[in-house]
């Protein structure tokens, strides 16, 4: 039961999700911030935008310390490849990773958060909104996997 | 605050965040659409193990310091559900769904070398700057409609 559950063990995703969070209860501890990862594609729009939305100050008030932030996980990434841990290529169609790109930048933001914003903030913070959110994204996530397996796109 | 404190302090605690990532195989779409399908629940000790922490760190610290190393205030996150928010939230899940990549993995696959995340990447700022162009227009209407 446990094996057919979690096929690749648990120990990865464990040490990972603790790393994750001790990112994230770095950034609070020290700056006493909450750093969800999506609102980053929005803050970024206002170094070249000058309409209203973007030139609000949360989120050009935020931009520069949000571009640090994903710099840093783009960093993180590279010093996982630096390290020769274990990456497989992955065998994504573009046309999945350009819709998808859309739905999740476009969702993410009027749903005012992504599964780090709301799903670990969110939830760290006990918000209900954000456990609904949660709840919500997790559920049409889980139908819409579902469905592309069904039509033979899945992964 | 200082400010090169505060943006080294963001720097690595985004680089623990996308390390973390990686280790976890989030950063490969196929690994989150098998947790999806649950052909692999691995994910939900990711999700568990982060959350864990960050609710004793967001509950108690606060009770026990007054503020944040760099000074200011432990900022909370202002956030109340609505109909629009959840149709979001709907849509987000479709998109994860359908491709098995959040913003943060995005971001950290790509520094893993992982090239084709670019265009999800390009797909998010997209989505993104199509909600902030709605969004003007959506206030723009409504402040039409309040003037006449």
């Amino acid at each position: 039961m446990v094996d057919s559950l979690f096929p690749n063990g648990i120990a990865p995703y464990l040490t990972g999700g603790i790393l994750i969070g001790l990112g994230v209860a770095l950034l609070y501890v020290v700056t006493g911030r909450q750093g969800g990862a999506s609102t980053f594609f929005s803050s970024s729009w206002s170094w070249l935008l000058n309409t209203p939305f973007f030139r609000q100050p949360s989120l050009r008030g935020s931009r520069q310390w949000r571009l640090v932030y994903a710099a840093g996980f783009v960093l993180g990434g590279l010093i996982y490849l630096g390290l020769g841990l274990p990456q497989a290529p992955s065998h994504m169609p573009a046309w999945k990773l350009a819709l998808g790109g859309v739905l999740i930048g476009y969702g993410a933001r009027l749903g005012g958060g992504c599964t780090s914003g709301h799903g670990i903030c969110g939830m760290a913070s006990l918000n209900r909104g954000s456990m609904l959110i949660v709840l919500t994204f997790m559920t049409t996530a889980i139908i819409t996997a579902w469905v592309m397996k069904a039509l033979g796109v899945g992964a | 605050m200082n400010r090169p404190l505060d943006l080294f302090a963001s720097l690595v605690a985004g680089t623990l965040f996308g390390f973390g990532l990686s280790y976890a195989t989030m950063i490969r779409p196929e690994v989150v659409i098998s947790f999806l399908t649950f052909d692999d629940l691995g994910l939900l000790f990711v999700l568990g193990a982060a959350t864990g922490i960050n609710m004793l760190v967001f509950q108690w610290l606060p009770r026990l310091r007054r503020q944040p190393l760099l000074g200011g205030a432990f900022e909370a996150r202002p956030f109340s559900v609505d109909k629009r928010s959840l149709t979001g939230g709907a849509l987000f899940g479709v998109g994860w769904g359908i491709c098995g990549v959040c913003p943060g993995p995005a971001l950290a696959g790509l520094g893993a070398g992982n090239t084709d995340l670019l265009i999800a990447l390009a797909g998010i700022f997209a989505g993104a700057l199509l909600h902030g162009l709605l969004e003007d227009r959506r206030n723009a209407t409504t402040t039409a409609q309040l003037q006449s």
